[in-house]
């Protein structure tokens, strides 16, 4: 067997090493799903009359719907009443010192170059008040109001904010959207909540990890951004820490709301666990997000990068209403082992001269596989809409598989689509002329998948782009031979 | 520093290399000729460890070491390096990322510290100089769309940079125009010193006017036939092949 089939066979029989267990008091409903379990968790939250109702009638609505089964992936039935559908994370057990927290955690939070300080909240260490006063997160939330600029989780601003949630939310993803998207809006726990009125620039980008008490990851995680006219913000939804759930099934909704001359750049880069080397045990994350370009001008960005969960169904979209509104979508999705992939995005194209670029890198290894899914619409009064879609797959090893779905649908002449779609190997005669350079071949893995990657990790914001180096060198570890 | 002894090799269960003996001591200039399909790149690729390539009999020592025993990325760092007759694309792998992380591996193996980026840089300068590549191809990907040319110069460049002991150059001479000849040659001729050894493949007594060797080898199905000085070079081109084909019938 030459080095690079032994790479491969080590990549396809690396195990997760990030995944941790926190045991933690929690205040949990019986399992099982009613309309009396819906009223108690909005109760429990101390939600507003409306909130209740929109919950119901999701799940009245959720009721009269299927599983979609579309997907290239397969998975055992899903028994929903076997779900706990409510479980508040209570206060963290504090630890006095991060030599008290998990040392693989804590080995993990290094290898991602997360800042002592921040590893220590991550971990839930006990954070003294002297540095507390001065820590990022004070400041930087500070820095935020004086800005006008909302940022909180979705509990509290439906205390806080109540009507400014109320106009927007639902208002991408309607709770009759698809199966996952109506069960999220019946049940969703928590999320985020990011407002950023007019003519403001969000000075820094804004991440989950500035959340405070948000380190606890739900179930059923419902966030919701808007950016008013001529505003501007990047949020990064950071899941680089490493997430092991007791929870198999996570199904959340992202809806952001851009209004004339406004940009949203939503950059994701997501490590859950995968599931053994058999994929038992893994997450299956069925994800509605979508964006709706809904002033002229305005711009939506997605940028992610997938190196985690068991089942990732997946499809973040822009809807592009607003006339001159750009969509774009940068993915990398790396599967693995027995980790199944249906992601990619969908363009609806409404607004005149309104363009969109798909630029989709998947990597699959071991016995994984990866499926691109991706739709263009140009509606009839989209004139001079454009869109250049371009997908390409590597494949790691040769049992592993790589599909491309591309679904077009033009409805005005004027429009130009272009698509492209390459599958490549990483040849034996590459890893070769590596080695004759003196790199080994799992560096030469790693030279090789950094390069094809190039193009989406640029679109992240620097910190996270190192990040999202690191995590792919961590999945890719483990083959020196 | 090279000594290769009775050495056979297979590919596909195939054996190409039927009994090869060479020494190849340090200031030394090795040229290997031959008709094509005759073994040469083979003989190249087994120096250097291409896993197809199977070793059945012999040996290959290098500095005193038992070269055949290292992995190819060990090979490297020794000081054994392979100009590539056909040069692989690395898409999207930066060229000038790519060449510090070669020569990192190479001092990281003897124990020097990194060479910083800055240091990189101007030493990479120097040494595009000899062999006048533009700036802009280290910016692309390692020899992505590079013309054949240039991927020729790339592989002469990554030498200089890697400044090996043993340089093995399989046909880096084809594919170049008059002006890339030369400038190719001069930065051999650059590399050529006491302590280190070259062994060039080629099919042309052109290049050897430039790069002078001191052994000339004809490779004929998978052996050795005929060695001789820089005078078998001008005999070869005068006479093609057929004749030492003819010497081998009736030596057998
Ligand atoms: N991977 C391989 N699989 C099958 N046959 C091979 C392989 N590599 C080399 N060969 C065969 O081995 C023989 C010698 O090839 P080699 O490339 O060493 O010749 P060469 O002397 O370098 O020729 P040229 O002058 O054309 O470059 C040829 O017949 C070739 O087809
Ligand atoms: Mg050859």
């Amino acid at each position: 067997m030459s080095n690079s089939e032994l790479t491969v066979e080590k990549l396809a029989n690396e195990q997760y090493k990030y995944g941790f267990v926190t045991e933690i008091e929690t205040d949990k409903l019986p399992k099982g799903l009613n309309e009396d379990v819906i009223r108690l968790i909005s109760e429990k939250k101390n939600e507003p009359a409306w909130m209740t109702e929109w919950r119901l009638k999701a799940y009245k609505h959720w009721l009269t719907m299927k599983e979609p089964h579309w997907s290239n992936v397969k998975y055992n039935p899903i028994d929903y009443q076997d779900i706990i559908y409510y479980s508040a994370p209570k206060k963290k057990p504090t630890l006095n010192s991060l030599d008290d927290a998990d040392p693989e955690l804590v080995k993990a939070f290094e290898k991602l170059g997360i800042p002592i300080e921040e590893q220590k909240r991550l971990a839930g260490v006990a954070v003294d008040a002297v540095f507390d006063s001065v820590s990022v997160a004070t400041t930087f939330k500070e820095k935020l109001s004086e800005l006008g600029i909302i940022f909180c989780s979705m509990s509290e601003a439906l205390q806080k904010y109540p009507e400014l949630v109320r106009k927007y939310l639902g208002s991408v993803v309607p709770y009759t959207d698809n199966f996952y998207a109506s069960l999220n809006s019946a049940v969703f726990s928590d999320g985020s909540f990011a407002f950023v009125p007019k003519g403001v620039r969000c000075p820094m980008e804004l991440s989950t990890y500035f959340r405070i008490n948000a380190s606890e990851t739900g179930q059923f995680e419902r966030t919701l951004i808007v950016a008013e006219e001529g505003a501007y913000v990047s949020y990064l939804e950071g899941c680089t820490a490493p997430i092991r759930d007791t929870n198999q099934l996570h199904a959340a909704v992202v809806e952001l709301v851009a209004l004339d001359n406004a940009e949203i750049k939503y950059s994701t880069v997501q490590n859950w666990y995968p599931g053994d080397k058999d994929g038992k045990g893994g997450i299956y994350n069925f994800v509605t997000k979508r964006g709706a370009c809904r002033g002229i001008n305005s711009k939506i960005s997605w940028t992610q990068v997938e190196t985690g969960s068991a089942i990732t169904w997946k499809y973040p979209s822009c809807i592009l209403q607003g006339d001159n509104s750009v969509g774009e979508f940068y993915s990398v999705a790396m599967t693995n082992n027995m980790q199944q992939a249906d992601t990619g995005t969908k363009m609806i194209h409404i607004g005149k001269n309104t363009r969109s670029t798909i630029i989709s890198k998947g990597i699959s290894a071991g016995r994984s596989n990866n499926s691109y899914r991706g739709q263009v619409r140009i509606t009839k009064k989209a004139d001079n809409a454009r869109n250049y879609s371009q997908c390409d797959s590597l494949l790691i090893g040769d049992k592993c598989g790589a599909h491309t779905f591309p679904y077009l649908e033009t409805n005005n002449p004027t429009a130009q689509v272009e698509h492209e779609a390459t599958t490549s190997k990483i040849g034996t005669d590459q890893i070769f002329y590596l080695n004759q350079r003196g790199i080994s071949t799992e560096d030469a893995v790693r030279l090789i998948v950094n390069g094809y990657c190039k193009e989406v990790f640029k679109q992240l914001p620097m910190e996270f782009a190192v990040e999202a180096t690191r995590l792919l060198s961590m999945s890719l570890e483990g083959s020196v031979g | 520093m090279l000594e290769i002894r009775n050495l056979h090799a297979s590919v596909e269960e195939k054996e190409i290399l039927k009994g090869i003996s060479l020494k190849v001591n340090a200031g030394e200039v090795h040229a290997i000729m031959g008709p094509n399909g005759s073994g040469k790149s083979t003989l190249a690729n087994v120096l250097a460890g291409r896993p197809e390539y199977r070793v059945t009999v012999g040996e290959a020592k290098f500095e005193g070491k038992d070269l055949l025993a290292m992995l190819p990325e060990v090979r490297a760092r020794e000081g054994v390096f392979l100009a590539f007759q056909y040069p692989v694309e690395l898409p999207g792998v930066n060229n000038t990322t790519f060449l510090r992380t070669a020569l990192n591996e190479a001092r990281k193996y003897k124990n020097q510290p990194e060479i910083s980026a800055g240091a990189f840089l101007s030493m990479l300068k120097k040494k595009m100089q000899v062999v006048e590549m533009p700036d802009t191809l280290l910016s692309r990907a390692v020899n992505e769309g590079f013309s054949g040319g240039e991927k020729k110069r790339n592989e002469i460049l990554q030498m200089a940079v890697l400044e090996p002991k043993l340089a093995i150059l399989d046909e880096t001479d084809s594919g170049l125009d008059i002006d890339a000849l030369r400038i190719v040659a001069n930065g051999v001729n650059k590399l050529r010193a006491k302590d280190n050894a070259i062994i060039v493949v080629t099919h042309y007594q052109r290049l050897l006017n430039y790069i002078v060797p001191d052994f000339v080898h004809v490779l004929y199905n998978g052996r050795i036939v005929k060695s001789g000085d820089k005078e078998l070079a001008l005999e070869l081109e005068d006479k093609g092949y057929d004749w030492v084909k003819d010497e081998t019938v009736t030596a057998q």
